[in-house]
């Protein structure tokens, strides 16, 4: 809708933001690039990455507070640090906390970071949705969170299984504002998917074809559609149990008929998928500093590339080997165990790409190659626990025993959390420009590889032995003393290694002062992201880069001769851009997305306590789409659309100046849609941003 | 540009030329940003509705024998009446955007009003179906059958009355000079999101109300 011609307001890098006067004054967008409000209404995709990095590492702080009284609560026979209403809340809690609040956020920190900048782009393809994404995120986590201090929290395990969670067996608001909360995070998830496969399928650099993508790309691709499909299903299994506990629906009633298996196979249809939703992200991230750190490509591209995407479709079709015991059925249960073998298959073949890999590499062991090391090994045991799951009879055994949670934390813990430590060391210099201590690091690696194997690795023989998970505790003549405390012993050796990461960030930080910059490629990368300056300047890259083959980067500095001996061609600094650029026009700043998201919690509030409450969030939310749309650079009255649908061609069509265009949408287009069903609101006109995009210098 | 060596200068100038114009912008795919999402949005929304159409077959199998249950208060004639309706707002939906994309201002305004009346029409069909099906006995917590129909009705009713509100949206945007042939797009997306939830309509129609219960 540019009918009218005022010209989009842009911040342009390097400069202090100037506003034009603008038509409607109340609406005005924030301005400057420093201080907090810069942070709270940024929409620059940087930025928000950081800002989950952040939330996740809080959120990874309160979930590990939660496991070590997890551990203290177990460490001896018969123990009382917790009671167990408080018990069941601690472990519920952690797993939440772990899940949606931890490895998930952490996965949308690389994403946000790293994707447009190896795709080449700008930005998102819809900026300000990003930033509604963060803060919706962040809302539900806090909201979450706040059930501590109102009446208790939730308390029927992270997969809350009706009718356990229903209001007969879980009487305590706990369980709606698990239900809340994590609809609230659904919305930040499913927003956060559309935007990004939008940016990766619309946004690529001239010359950035599909499958000269890296795997990390790949990888986040994959998981924004497993996103994108599962969340939906989450989605509806949590308003039903919301309307059995709220208004007395009878979904999960069994008195009235209800069978509690729906419940599971909703959850399970979201929370298989939801697993490679966490480890797909880390996978992705070993995929690009082994090769760094081995000196080599990729081993067998393709291969990684299509077992991600196999691994992607064949996720759906394992999810009830949860449920080998629920008794659905012997053809259930041989069906679901034979595709639960077959999905280690692309998983293999990725284990051993990395292998290979390694294999013959120059392998320089910093602290990133070793987390990603680290990970591949325990993501290797994880994963062979894993496949004894797939084994019915033995699952039988084995189902809701220690064993179970060996497995998923030496996937989860071993293989996300250490893949995405990786990840922060590499990435570090280039969203901060120094790096993270190489030896405290290895220390910290160090404690945290041996605390996590003190812990997780004697749960196998507690499970094997027969302890339950989510016992509140057990007796002295069990036999399981010696190995729980192992554990609790391990689970300290941990957060020392958590520590002393903390303290590694603190450390690095202070020494960074007054040390020489570190460059744009300190490690001698491959991706596109480190072909700019470090910490990676606001407007991203100084011109569009064209390119030519998978690995561009890397082949600009390097050339491998007939013999297949390889040369130093250029060096990084001089292949990098400077971020020297001034004239590049970036999104503006909005006030917006932070007021939606904030109405979010209100309106969940409101459905436990007061239906009042509930309309107040409403109009909250109303009134932050009202002027989500009205604020500049939109024409100020051209906001009749609703915002799921409207579209703006102009938004697009705004590069035609520039050359090649696709990655440099420079305003980034009105982020118009919401992809939710709840918020509705008047459309947004697109910022005619024909000058959008950077010329040649 | 400080390097000389650097291919792009010369690369990024080829396909500037002739690419761009308002009709075929130059996003990677050629479709714009808001269709992609807008699709992608869709196929999240299947999902959402198949979940919710899933969990009313498995709720109905389970209802008790002797309960108030679908025989007892479907009326399909009528229903069958409010599903053309709402099907005869597609057409129009088209109509409208048809006439849009040739500039023919005031048929679009027509047909706009036509399909936000047509929805409108079929959201009154409904609150009166819920209204007669509550005077029966069956309300939203009576039974298995009562919670899982008026929530899988329910949302999509709440679907299409998002659309109405877009509709008239776009009606006040046409008003007001803001729709031209330019944006169509605007208005396609909006249409893309009407047939939507029709077809689901479709689908719910046939298997809530007509399979044999």
């Amino acid at each position: 809708m540019t009918t009218t011609s005022e010209p989009p307001l842009q911040l342009t890098a390097g400069e202090q933001l100037v506003r034009p006067s603008t038509s409607l004054g109340v609406f005005s967008r924030p301005r400057g690039d420093t201080g907090w409000k810069s942070w709270l209404f940024t929409v620059d995709h940087k930025r928000i990455g950081i800002m989950y990095g952040a939330a996740a590492l809080l959120f990874l702080v309160i979930g590990g507070i939660e496991a070590l009284l997890i551990r203290l609560q177990l460490a001896v026979p018969g123990g009382n640090v917790l009671s167990e209403d408080a018990y069941n809340q601690v472990f519920t809690m952690h797993g939440v906390t772990m899940v949606f609040l931890v490895i998930m956020p952490m996965a949308a920190a690389f994403a946000n970071y790293l994707l447009p900048l190896q795709i080449g782009a700008r930005d998102v393809a819809f900026p300000r949705l990003n930033a509604f994404s963060l803060w919706a995120f962040l809302a539900g986590g806090i909201f979450l969170n706040t059930s501590w201090f109102l009446g208790g929290a939730p308390d029927g395990g992270w997969f809350g299984y009706a009718p356990n969670s229903g209001l007969v067996y879980s009487p305590s608001n706990g369980m709606d504002f698990y239900a809340l909360g994590l609809q609230i995070a659904g919305i930040a998830s499913l927003v956060s998917a559309i935007n990004l496969i939008t940016t990766v399928l619309n946004m690529r650099t001239p010359g950035m074809t599909l499958f000269r993508m890296p795997v990390l790309t790949w990888m986040l691709l994959v998981v924004q559609f497993l996103l994108l499909f599962a969340i939906p299903v989450i989605t509806v299994a949590l308003f039903l149990l919301s309307f059995d506990r709220l208004f007395d629906a009878n979904f999960f009633n069994v008195a009235a008929g209800a069978d509690p298996l729906l419940w599971q196979h909703l959850f399970w249809i979201f929370g298989h998928p939801e697993v490679y939703i966490l480890i797909l992200p880390a996978f992705g991230i070993m995929s690009e500093v082994i090769p760094v750190f081995s000196r080599k490509p990729i081993f067998g591209y393709p291969f990684m590339v299509f077992s991600g995407i196999a691994i992607g479709f064949m996720g759906w079709g394992v999810w009830a080997h949860h449920m080998f015991t629920s008794g659905m059925g012997p053809v259930s249960v041989a069906a679901f165990s034979l595709s639960t073998m077959f999905i280690a298959v692309p998983t293999g073949v990725k284990i051993l790409n990395w292998l290979a890999t390694m294999w013959g590499g120059r392998i320089r062991l910093t602290t990133a190659m070793l987390y990603s090391v680290g990970a591949v090994a325990m993501f290797t045991i994880g994963g062979l626990s894993g496949v004894t799951h797939a084994i019915a009879p033995a699952d039988t055994q084995q189902t809701d025993t220690y064993y179970i949670v060996a497995h998923f934390h030496y996937v989860i813990f071993g293989g996300s959390l250490m893949g995405m430590l990786s990840g922060i060391y590499f990435w570090w210099p280039k969203m901060f420009g120094h790096k993270l201590d190489e030896k405290l690091g290895k220390i910290g690696f160090w404690v945290l590889l041996i605390g996590f194997n003190l812990t997780f690795g004697p749960m196998h023989i507690l499970g094997l032995q027969g302890m339950s998970r989510r016992i509140h505790s057990y007796a002295a003549d069990s036999g399981f003393n010696l190995w729980n405390m192992f554990a609790t012993v391990g689970s300290f050796v941990i957060a020392v290694g958590v520590l002393l990461f903390f303290w590694n960030i603190g450390v690095s930080r202070r020494r960074a002062r007054g040390a020489p910059p570190v460059g744009p490629d300190p490690w001698d990368a491959r991706g596109l992201e480190w072909m700019t300056a470090s910490p990676t300047p606001t407007h991203n890259f100084d011109r569009d880069i064209t390119v030519t083959r998978q690995d561009e980067f890397w082949h600009r500095k390097w050339r491998i001769g007939e013999d297949g001996k390889v040369t130093r061609i250029a060096r990084s600094e001089d292949v990098a851009h400077d971020g020297s650029a001034t004239d590049v026009h970036l999104p503006s700043p909005s006030y917006w997305p932070v007021v939606v998201a904030l109405g979010l919690p209100l309106v969940a509030y409101g459905l436990i306590y007061n239906l009042w409450l509930t309309g107040l969030g409403a109009l909250v939310i109303l009134g932050g789409l009202y002027g989500w749309v009205f604020e500049p650079p939109d024409d100020p009255e051209a906001h009749a659309h609703d915002d799921h649908h409207d579209a703006d061609p102009s938004d697009d069509s705004g590069n035609g100046a520039s050359g090649g265009g696709t990655s440099t949408n420079g305003e980034g287009g009105p982020d118009s849609g919401d992809g939710t069903r709840q918020l509705t609101g008047a459309g947004v006109a697109g910022g005619p941003s024909a000058q959008a995009t950077e010329e040649q210098s | 540009m400080t390097d000389v060596a650097d291919p792009e200068a010369a690369m990024t100038a080829a396909p500037a030329t002739g690419h761009e114009t308002p009709a075929h912008p130059p996003t990677t795919t050629g479709m714009s940003h808001n269709k992609v999402a807008m699709w992608l949005f869709l196929g999240s929304e299947c999902l959402l509705f198949g979940a919710l159409i899933s969990v009313y077959m498995f709720a109905k199998s389970r209802l008790p024998a002797g309960e108030i249950g679908p025989n007892d208060v479907f009326d399909i004639p009528f229903t069958s009446v409010s599903s053309f309706v709402l099907l005869m707002s597609s057409l129009t939906m088209v109509l409208a955007l048809s006439a849009l994309t040739r500039g023919e201002e005031r048929g679009f305004r027509i047909w706009i009003v036509a399909t936000a009346l047509l929805g409108g029409t079929f959201i009154a069909g409904q609150v009166y179906e819920f209204t007669v099906f509550y005077n029966l006995g069956l309300g939203y917590t009576t039974n298995i059958f009562g919670s899982a129909f008026y929530t899988l009705t329910g949302f999509h009713g709440a679907h299409v009355t998002i659309g109405i509100v877009m509709l008239m949206s776009a009606l006040v945007a046409s008003l007001r000079g803001r729709l031209s042939p330019r944006n169509a797009e605007t208005v396609e997306l909006i249409g893309l999101y009407w047939h939507f939830v029709d077809i689901v309509w479709i689908l719910i129609f046939t298997i809530i109300y007509l399979f044999p219960q």
